[in-house]
């Protein structure tokens, strides 16, 4: 099936009209040695033969409607409403372009507009753009806005050893061909004062996330004092959030943030094993020049009626060309309408409970597998919905166990990102975890405690070279090389 | 009437959720962090429902009508693939749960990476990039550390043709390399006599060239093995923009060409929805000599042929963004191709490049077209220059056709060409609509001349009139509702 | 098409002038770079008490379609900047080298003002710019 609706008796009017005998004919200017190359590919399939093969592949896969998950470490089970699909399957929506001629894209462009205002109004700040592709890249972009705004004479950037170790890579990554030095990851876990000392004139931005990947929530003051500092030096302060923890906390525009970026799967968008996932990006207006990612704007037509447009496009790569500091072109405009009608389906009290729900089922896990032989919960920080809990055994082994016996998806093996955090699962509990999963939770922990992992069988416990690969693994170290030379 | 914004709908108390009762002990708040303030708005469903509908309807999408836009590639979006890619095994799982539990995914993008690179002819893929451009900047990375890896860490120079599309040199930028154009000779192609000498320049010095072939004014070069070949001979290496590669599937396979690594499009050649901006995927191929440079993890099977595993590329780049890339889009992009199968996504191109030629041949003498004598590919660029219409321009022609029912094509890009109108209209429009397409613009050719203010004042059916954007950039109002809007 | 020329300035090939006042040289842009850039809707001016450097850049203009950096036309310190152009950029698409002007240096290097184009030969290098049918 090729969706394609002419004939060949279409073809051979149009041939004619175009003056060629052949459709070959129309591919003259390729080298002849290279030109209509055999394609070794499966055999084209029927639509019914089609689902049933992605059937296949799906049914292969243990999805959430059959485990319970405590899994979080940047991807989360939240709810998602029903009219939020429901309305992204309007297919004006779904199969639109970039909207460059806006009389006939209000649609998309009216609920940009709208989005850019939730997401101000959830992080405090003053304009948010259209979305970058991800929680990890808007922090990409946030340190090459810093750079523009620092008018590229400062060149280091301090990263939180706390910040998404994905995100960190990906900063890594995009900033190879820079010559910047990034520092901070090596900084004592959890302690602010050490990143305000790292702060000097050479200093570009500071990036920190709060609640932290090891779920630590951080206080209003405790974030100010580290703003002062950053800004005595003339750097820029970088929260990275998680959205729903906005539902209930005081967002990063109240303790000084100069930018906010963060994940935006949380709101609206499934887990998708990873994506399209959802870069919100909000800033100050006196910084919005040196920013990246398409904007909507407000304004009128020639009769005075209310329309929007993509504005302040000179910052964009199809204008400033070598100039831009960033090529990005494409958005997550779908997966921002997803977001922006889950906010507006959630609304202020919807967030809020969504937010709360996921504390106190937070809080009340933490309490229950705390209380477990061989188990504890770290005191004093205060979280939001993750938490770190030292095991009796090695996480994978424990996650592999829960999985295989009880069903149940286990939280993120800490010890791959942080040495001294080996045995420590990331748990994360949301508003679609019940009390009954999460004591089914503990009664399966308790008894894995008392399971030896050599007597267990360590063949049960797949994996090709020694157990590392159990859990996705997002460390570079930890990933088995491969080389196709 | 203009729809309301959803803040000017809000209502206090009222909701459009329902969430379970909490049942588990309430724990205290850390009294200092609470926020006061909420301030998203509250409304019903319905409400909520018809105001997201309505706004629908003030668009237009590849299912309203044709949407001819030059290098976008808006191919129609199958209906199937939205099924398959709400499959719950792959819209509820994690992407770090065990890898045991996530083989049928991870399966699925094995498959797709060797479709790809057999489509391409390239050595290996990787599924990460998130978008076109994410794809472009992960290319010329690999290509800067490929080459500072083997001996030249002096090389900063990337070749970019005077047709290519802003990212281009937005990505050689961000990379920390150097523009250096390379001009169009009078055929539309690279220019070689130019591109011998800017070699001959910059040589020790060059990290590649950027190239997308069928190139943006449609146009498959005529020498693009000797281009080729002369960037290599100075050590330097070929990067290819797939943003074209409709119109060579299954026609030619860019690695073989000379092509290092590539970047397809999932979301222009592989027909996955635009969703007014995104999200799309960019996923990169490969040469042998780069594989090792992919951007990871990537999906590998082991050698005792046991469970399919994560494993990062040796030279590996690193990675692009969190996680494994757009896993959505994969699925539908999957679909699609084992749906075609080969001789499938040949007529694809065949198709394209004929419907493409078929529009400009009867758009010929009408409008000027530069380089109407050759064979154009999937696209061609018009211009909307009309004798006897001085006034007229092509901003004013593409907001006419409005008022007919078609999208407008892409205007004023390519740079190079003033005044630009670039037509692309895949394989899935039929005669008949290329007809419309075409009477529709010839008709608007003979209007600018008739009645000039109808194009001035166009469209005149559209929600809104012609907006002013001078406006929007001075009075920036970019945000509602919330008090710190800026 | 004829634009509108200051004969008391003097011209940088891209596009700027400079007009001795006294003791201060006042710098703006010229009226045919305005008209290239068509609605201008922001300028990026620099602080007083910077100090700008003859052919860098000390600013930029953007309209909707383009952004250009402004190149100082001569070396000199800034001391005065046209705070109402922040409000007003629409101004430099009426009255360039009037109301719009953009700073006002004190020069530091009084050659500088030799090396650019009086009006008459600024004229002809703009006729010929169009000829060639750059903008």
């Amino acid at each position: 099936m090729t969706y394609i609706p002419n004939t060949d008796s279409d073809r051979a009017e149009m041939l004619k009209v175009v003056g060629v005998a052949s459709l070959e004919d129309l591919f003259h200017d390729v080298p002849p040695e290279h030109r209509f190359p055999d394609l070794v590919m499966p055999p084209a399939l029927s639509e019914m033969e089609v689902l049933r093969e992605l059937g296949g592949l799906s049914d292969e896969n243990d999805d959430l409607n059959h485990a319970a998950c405590f899994l979080g470490a940047g991807a989360y089970n939240h709810f998602v409403p029903s009219v939020v699909d429901f309305l992204l399957q309007r297919s004006e929506f779904s199969t639109a372009y970039t909207p460059y001629q806006p009389e006939i894209s209000q649609g998309t462009l009216q609920a940009h507009f709208e989005y850019q205002s939730m997401i101000c109004a959830l992080t405090g700040m003053e304009v948010a753009n259209v979305s970058h592709y991800d929680g990890a890249t808007a922090v990409a972009e946030a340190v090459i806005m810093a750079l523009q705004v620092a008018r590229n004479k400062r060149d280091r950037v301090v990263l939180s050893p706390t910040l998404h170790p994905q995100y960190r890579e990906v900063v890594h990554t995009y900033t190879q061909g820079m010559s910047l030095k990034l520092t901070g990851e090596d900084a004592p876990l959890g302690d602010l004062r050490a990143l305000a000392v790292l702060c000097d004139k050479d200093v570009s931005c500071v990036i920190v996330q709060n609640p932290d990947f090891l779920g630590r929530l951080y206080t209003p003051a405790e974030m100010q004092a580290l703003a002062d500092r950053v800004h005595a030096c003339g750097a820029l302060f970088v929260v990275s959030t998680d959205p729903i923890s906005l539902g209930l906390f005081q967002p990063p525009g109240a303790y000084g943030a100069d930018v906010v970026t963060g994940e935006g799967q949380p709101m609206g968008n499934g887990l998708n094993f990873g994506g399209p996932y959802l870069g919100f990006f909000a800033m100050k207006m006196r910084d919005v020049r040196r920013s990246a990612g398409r904007i909507v704007g407000e304004t009128v037509d020639g009769s005075g009626k209310r329309g929007f447009v993509l504005t302040l496009s000179t910052r964009e790569q199809h204008i400033k060309r070598e100039k831009a500091s960033s090529n990005i072109c494409s958005n997550q405009a779908l997966n921002a309408l997803a977001a922006a009608i889950y906010l507006a389906a959630m609304g202020k009290y919807g967030l809020r409970t969504v937010a709360e729900l996921s504390y106190h089922k937070a809080h009340f896990a933490a309490g229950l597998l705390g209380a477990l032989d061989g188990y504890a919960v770290a005191a004093g920080a205060p979280f939001f919905k993750e938490f770190a809990l030292r095991c009796p055994h090695p996480v994978s082994f424990v996650n592999q166990v829960l999985l295989d016996e009880y069903g149940i998806v286990g939280g993120y093996d800490l010890g791959q990102d942080y040495l001294q955090l080996a045995n420590h699962m990331l748990l994360c509990v949301t508003e679609m975890n019940t009390r009954f999963e999460i004591e089914e939770l503990a009664e399966a922990l308790a008894e894995i405690a008392g399971l030896d992992p050599a007597e267990y069988g360590a063949d049960d416990v797949e994996s090709a070279d020694g157990g590392d690969n159990n859990d996705a693994s997002s460390s570079v170290s930890h990933a088995r090389e491969v080389s196709h030379a | 009437m203009p729809e309301p914004l959803i803040y000017e709908i809000s209502k206090p108390g009222r909701r459009a959720v329902s969430l379970p009762a909490l049942d588990v002990p309430a724990a205290e708040f850390p009294c200092d962090c609470l926020r006061q303030e909420l301030p998203l708005p509250e409304v019903a469903e319905v409400d909520l429902v018809r105001h997201y509908v309505r706004l629908s309807q003030m668009n237009y999408g590849i299912d309203t009508g044709c949407y001819p836009l030059g290098s976008c590639t808006m191919k129609y979006n199958p209906k199937v693939n939205e099924v398959t890619a709400r499959m719950s095994g792959f819209t509820c799982v994690h992407p770090l749960q065990p890898t045991s539990s996530t083989q049928g995914a991870m399966e699925l993008m094995l498959s797709l990476q060797d479709m790809l690179a057999e489509i391409g002819g390239f050595a290996a893929v990787s599924l990460q990039p998130a978008a076109g451009a994410q794809g472009e900047l992960t290319g010329v990375l690999m290509m800067r550390k490929y080459l500072y890896e083997h001996g030249g860490s002096g090389r900063n120079v990337i070749l970019i043709p005077d047709s290519a599309h802003g990212t281009n040199p937005a990505t050689t930028a961000m990379s920390g390399l150097r523009v250096v154009e390379a001009p169009s000779d009078a055929r539309g192609n690279v220019d070689l006599a130019v591109l011998r000498r800017l070699i001959d320049e910059h040589g020790p010095r060059l990290v590649g060239i950027m190239l997308t072939n069928p190139n943006t004014l449609g146009l498959f070069d005529e020498h693009i093995e000797e281009v080729l070949r002369l960037v290599h001979a100075a050590g330097g290496l070929a990067y290819g923009d797939g943003a074209n590669f409709n119109a060579i599937l299954g026609i030619a396979r860019p690695a073989a060409i000379g092509f290092d690594v590539m970047h397809y499009n999932l979301h222009k050649t592989f027909s996955t929805p635009h969703g007014g901006g995104g999200p799309g995927s960019g996923p990169v191929g490969a040469s042998v000599a780069l594989a090792d440079y992919l951007p990871g993890p990537i999906v590998a099977r082991p050698d005792d042929g046991y469970l399919l595993q994560w494993v990062m590329p040796a030279h590996s780049i690193g990675r692009v963004k969190a996680f494994y890339g757009n896993f959505g889009i994969l699925v539908r992009a999957y679909t699609y191709i084992r749906m075609l199968g080969a001789e499938g996504l040949r007529a694809v191109s065949e198709n394209a490049v004929l419907n493409a030629n078929y529009l400009q041949a009867r758009l010929r003498g009408a409008y000027p077209i530069p380089h109407g004598d050759r064979t154009c590919m999937h696209e061609f660029v018009a211009q909307g220059i009309l004798p006897g219409a001085p006034e007229v321009h092509t901003m004013d022609i593409a907001k006419r056709l409005m008022d007919y029912d078609f999208h407008p094509p892409t205007v004023y890009f390519p740079l190079i060409v003033p005044e630009a109108l670039m037509i692309e209209p895949t394989e899935t429009e039929s005669k008949e609509t290329l007809d419309a397409f075409a009477d529709a613009l010839l008709k608007i050719a003979q209007e600018a001349r008739t009645d000039p203010e109808l194009l001035k004042s166009a469209p005149h059916r559209a929600p809104v009139g012609r907006l002013d954007e001078v406006k929007a950039a001075r009075d920036l109002t970019l945000c509602y509702g919330p008090p710190n809007c800026g | 098409m004829a634009y509108k020329i200051d004969a008391n300035a003097r011209y940088a090939k891209s596009h700027e002038w400079a007009r001795i006042e006294g003791k201060l040289a006042v710098i703006g842009i010229s009226d045919y770079a305005q008209h290239t850039l068509s609605d201008i809707v922001y300028v990026e001016l620099p602080d007083v008490g910077d100090t700008l450097t003859q052919g860098e850049s000390f600013g930029s203009v953007e309209s909707v379609k383009a952004a250009e950096e402004i190149l100082a036309p001569i070396s000199g310190e800034v001391v005065e900047v046209n705070a109402g152009l922040e409000a007003n950029p629409e101004w430099l698409n009426d009255d360039v080298y009037g109301k719009a002007w953009l700073v006002k240096v004190a020069p530091t290097d009084q050659g500088d003002l030799a090396t650019l184009m009086d009006s008459k030969s600024y004229e002809a290098f703009v006729a010929e710019q169009e000829e060639k049918g750059a903008h």
